[in-house]
């Protein structure tokens, strides 16, 4: 060993003692206040309730406060197809959101409630997870508070930051990107919308749907990082992606706009007003078919534009000319394709 | 022999480098919880220090814990010892399917036989008494109000029976909630104020203890949201509390089927976000006070009341038969009144639920074995309807006479007694006590008790609620004693006004029939003196509270010189007592 290799190693290991010196402070500190996490994040959760009730199809979800002024971010759900869909603060007060966007691919979505001063995760500050950190996971699961009541925290560590694309086919779920698997029993009914945290409070990620694995019957526990919906839920906040309004769609309507008929394709029956625009039927060499639609794709953007019901494709084809060529973005079996069309190919 | 030197040399220099790279990268890039977790490195002294006393705790917590296996091999759950003479907690639902009574493994490595002592079958709570040794390990008990979300906790138990060997299992977690309500599961269970843990609790944990950090139990795990999951832990699991527990504790010990507490009346919440009356019982006490339909009832037992869960949580911690304060709002006016709390189930009710209707056979009667000489604690069990075990019934009825007794015994004056004395108006009061009837003389008027016609109907002197009949029963049950007076029993322990106003003490209670007229005397817990009674004349009617105060000696006997009592407007009356005569002639 020569005298630098020697003069690296001892101070290699000073730099250990000092850091385990520092670390240890750090990590006391941390045991003793094993609170913070509760303290910080316990006042930014929201109890959500809205349509659902039917046999495993509870009607209530969680979510978070991300701005002073009333915007909650939640799990874009079955829930949230509600007119009326109750956020209660954790002061018990309670209000009307509304929807204001979502991502079909994250799952997320954006409710806006009238109230103002609220405390609020700041999804400007991004913060990372890495595997074995210790978490917590606060969610109103199995609907269990009600009114000014705390919802649920739980424990646990990141077991692995992975796709759950390597597992595609078992665990049914649009995304692709990285997810904090959770050794904590976290994605319970109710749950999908809570807050990841570390120990001190930092959001993390989103509590996901509940997935389980086909063949053997597990249950995933797993949060989507906050990195990978921050700038969509922002696009969100902004504007820049929200639901077909009368507003949105106040735009130049052309002589000859787009039909279903024109492209050659038809919706399943709208049999409620909120029917999703699930593809019945393709016409052989049509547009649509040579564009590769497929029956029971289903439509969730045009151009765009978010296309939660039939009627909002109806609403967004008729601001396109019958001459334009445009973008359809569909699901299908979970994976989302963009597909474009033109009329007269 | 020297090259093989060399090439372990270069060796122990590659493995020092290689280790010196783990190291560094594991500072680098895995962060502290990484080192921590490495054998080869010296934790900090400090954190070493604190996982030791985990460790330790959690070894001293356990040896109070029980795994309970019914007689025969028929079910089994968990249980906690609470007092070192062997009393246990476990869940209702446990001791269901075990009988009457049951083998408890500790961690000692001993099997012990128990017996069945008092139940809650609505609060899923169980009494059980271990026996063969006189001093058991028993759990240090915490205030459970003082658990806050976030606290560390951890359960001790038998999951999936699991403890073959004796040795309970431990899961750590941390208190996902406090003051939680769970609706009524199937007929009877529900579980309110209760506390909710991610720490795994299985099927078998049931009845086991939570303790919070300190090693100290706080609550009775008992349930758990499983759903569409199965029957295993999916990180949500609940105890009940403690101090709901406590509040029990002396109804069990006595033997009891204990019923919870009602208002007899509902609540919801109203759109302006409070919570008011939405039914009432005309029978209720609430109703009889002044409580009315859509009044708003501002506090509960000394608790604000915010949400309609709140308020089945606290009313859901009290037993029968207990006495809280209420606070009602109506016009903006806000009215304090104490009501004595129904039961959820009639008596009877709740014994067919238990104990099957009379044509079934009892679930918790001993089973023929038992029965048998074979057990040797069989004298331990006594059946009788509405009761988990009489036999512990007559042993708390026994004991709290006999340290009254200690205060002097009044069955060697059992003839009239004089009292004199002056009322609250300053005018002279006398009151004669005695078998043949009872009379009293106040501000001028006199009054006398029938004792042939119907007691019920004579509520004297007027505005009292039947004070004199109240005192006549007082002085029949003092010289008679319990066993020759009729039917007394042991009824558990609550919280009673004292004569001092807003002053209040926990006493035992025995409660006394004659006829459908009801009495229950108050023994202070902390010296055994009669500090009040009440007299219900009939069900469905207010009660004559009466509080005894300002005991002196006379001779070898302690006698009370106040007497109060709450009048039928809520007011405080009370006469102060100058002497008190046993005439021995007048028999």
């Amino acid at each position: 060993m020569t005298r630098s290799t020697l003069r690296k190693v001892v101070c290699g290991y000073l730099a250990i003692c000092l850091y385990i010196v520092v670390a240890d402070a750090i990590a006391i500190q941390q045991i003793q206040s094993s609170n913070t996490a509760t303290r910080t994040a316990g006042p930014r959760m929201v109890k959500i309730v809205g349509s659902g009730g039917l046999k495993g199809l509870e009607p209530y979800q969680s979510g978070f406060t991300i701005s002073e002024d009333g915007y909650i971010l939640t799990a874009w759900s079955y829930v949230l197809d509600a007119d009326n869909v109750s956020v209660t603060l954790d002061d018990g007060q309670e209000f009307v959101g509304k929807l204001r966007g979502y991502d079909p691919l994250t799952e997320i979505a954006v409710l806006k409630i009238e109230a103002r001063g609220l405390d609020f995760f700041d999804l400007g500050r991004i913060d990372r997870a890495k595997t074995g950190q210790t978490v917590y996971a606060f969610s109103n699961l199995f609907n269990i508070a009600a009114g000014d009541e705390a919802v649920s925290v739980q424990k646990g560590v990141v077991a692995a930051v992975s796709k759950l694309q390597a597992r595609r086919g078992a665990y049914d779920v649009p995304y692709t990107g990285d997810v904090y698997v959770v050794d904590a029993m976290t994605n319970n009914p109710g749950a999908a919308g809570g807050a990841l945290t570390d120990r001190t409070g930092a959001l993390l990620g989103v509590l996901g749907k509940e997935v389980r694995d086909r063949r053997n019957n597990t249950w995933l526990n797993y949060a989507i990082p906050i990195e990978a919906i921050a700038s969509s839920v922002d696009d969100i906040v902004t504007g820049k992606k929200v639901i077909a309004s009368p507003k949105a769609t106040d735009r130049v309507v052309p002589r000859e706009p787009m039909t279903l008929e024109l492209l050659g394709f038809k919706l399943v029956p709208s049999i409620v007003g909120r029917t999703p625009p699930f593809v019945d039927s393709v016409a052989r060499d049509s547009a649509a078919a040579l564009a590769g639609l497929q029956p029971d794709d289903l439509i969730v953007e045009i151009n765009g534009q978010l296309t939660p019901t039939q009627s909002d494709v109806f609403k967004w084809l008729k601001v396109i000319d019958r001459d334009a060529e445009f973008t359809l973005t569909i699901d299908r079996k979970n994976k989302f394709e963009k597909l474009q069309l033109k009329l007269g190919q | 022999m020297e090259q093989r030197i060399t090439k372990s040399r270069s060796c122990l220099r590659n493995a020092t480098s290689t280790i010196a790279f783990v190291v560094l990268f594991a500072l680098v890039g895995f962060g502290h919880d990484w080192l921590a977790g490495q054998q080869t490195l010296d934790l900090p002294a400090q954190l070493e220090q604190r996982e030791e006393n985990r460790v330790r705790l959690i070894r001293e917590a356990m040896q109070a814990c029980v795994c309970i296996f019914g007689d025969g091999g028929q079910g089994g759950g968990s249980g906690v010892v609470v007092s070192k003479d062997g009393y246990a907690l476990t869940n209702y639902h446990v001791v269901q399917s075990c009988g009457s009574f049951m083998k408890c493994s500790m961690p000692d490595g001993v099997l012990y036989d128990a017996v069945i002592v008092g139940i809650d079958p609505t609060g899923d709570v169980a009494l059980i008494k271990l026996l063969g040794k006189d001093s058991f390990p028993a759990a240090k008990i915490a205030d459970s109000d003082t658990v806050q979300q976030g606290d560390a906790c951890f359960a001790v138990g038998n999951p999936f029976l699991l403890a073959t060997d004796f040795q309970p299992s431990v899961s750590w977690g941390i208190v996902s909630g406090t003051h939680r309500y769970q609706y009524p599961s199937g007929t009877l269970l529900e579980y309110t104020d209760c506390i909710q843990t991610d720490a795994a609790i299985n099927p078998g944990n049931s009845g086991g203890a939570l303790f919070n950090e300190n090693g100290e139990l706080i609550g009775i795990n008992g349930r758990g949201s499983f759903e569409k999951r199965g029957r295993v832990n999916v990180g949500v699991g609940y105890a009940i509390s403690m101090n709901q527990i406590n509040l029990f504790y002396d109804f069990l010990l006595s033997g009891q089927i204990v019923d919870h507490a009602t208002m007899g009346a509902t609540v919801e919440t109203n759109t302006d976000g409070h919570v008011v009356v939405s039914n009432i019982l005309e029978s209720s006490e609430a109703f009889q006070n002044g409580i009315r339909y859509n009044d708003r009832i501002v506090a509960f037992a000394n608790r604000k009341i915010t949400s309609v869960n709140q308020f089945k949580n606290i009313l859901g911690i009290y037993p029968k038969g207990y006495r809280v304060p209420i606070v009602y709002e109506r016009d903006g006016e806000k009215k304090v009144v104490r009501v004595r709390l129904d039961g959820v189930h009639g008596v009877q009710e709740l014994t067919d639920l238990v104990q099957g209707s009379k044509q079934t056979k009892p679930v918790l009667a001993p089973t023929k074995n038992e029965a048998k000489d074979e057990n040797p604690y069989a004298e331990l069990y006594a059946f009788r309807r509405g009761y988990a075990n009489y036999q512990f019934n007559v042993g708390m009825r026994r004991a709290t006479w006999s340290y009254f007794l200690e205060h002097g015994d009044f069955t060697k004056n059992h003839w009239t007694w004089r009292l004199k004395g002056v009322s609250g108006q300053g005018q002279p009061v006398e009151i004669a006590l005695s078998d043949d009837g009872s009379g009293i003389k106040i501000d001028n008027q006199a009054f006398v008790l029938d004792l042939k016609e119907d007691l019920a109907t004579q509520l004297v002197p007027a505005d009292s609620r039947g004070l004199l009949l109240a005192l006549h029963l007082w002085r029949k049950i003092l010289t008679l004693g319990p066993e020759k007076f009729g039917d007394v029993r042991y009824f558990g322990s609550i919280e009673v006004q004292r004569a001092k106003p807003g002053a209040s003490e926990q006493a035992h209670v025995l409660e006394a029939t004659e006829g459908v007229v009801k009495i229950r005397l108050f023994f202070s817990k902390s010296d055994y003196r009669l500090i009040g009674m009440e007299m219900t004349p009939d069900a469905g009617t207010l009660s004559c509270e009466i509080s005894f105060g300002d005991y002196r000696h006379d001779k070898d006997l302690l006698v009370p010189s106040s007497i109060g009592w709450i009048d039928s407007n809520g007011a405080a009356q009370a006469i102060q007592l100058k002497t008190i005569e046993f005439l021995k002639e007048a028999k």
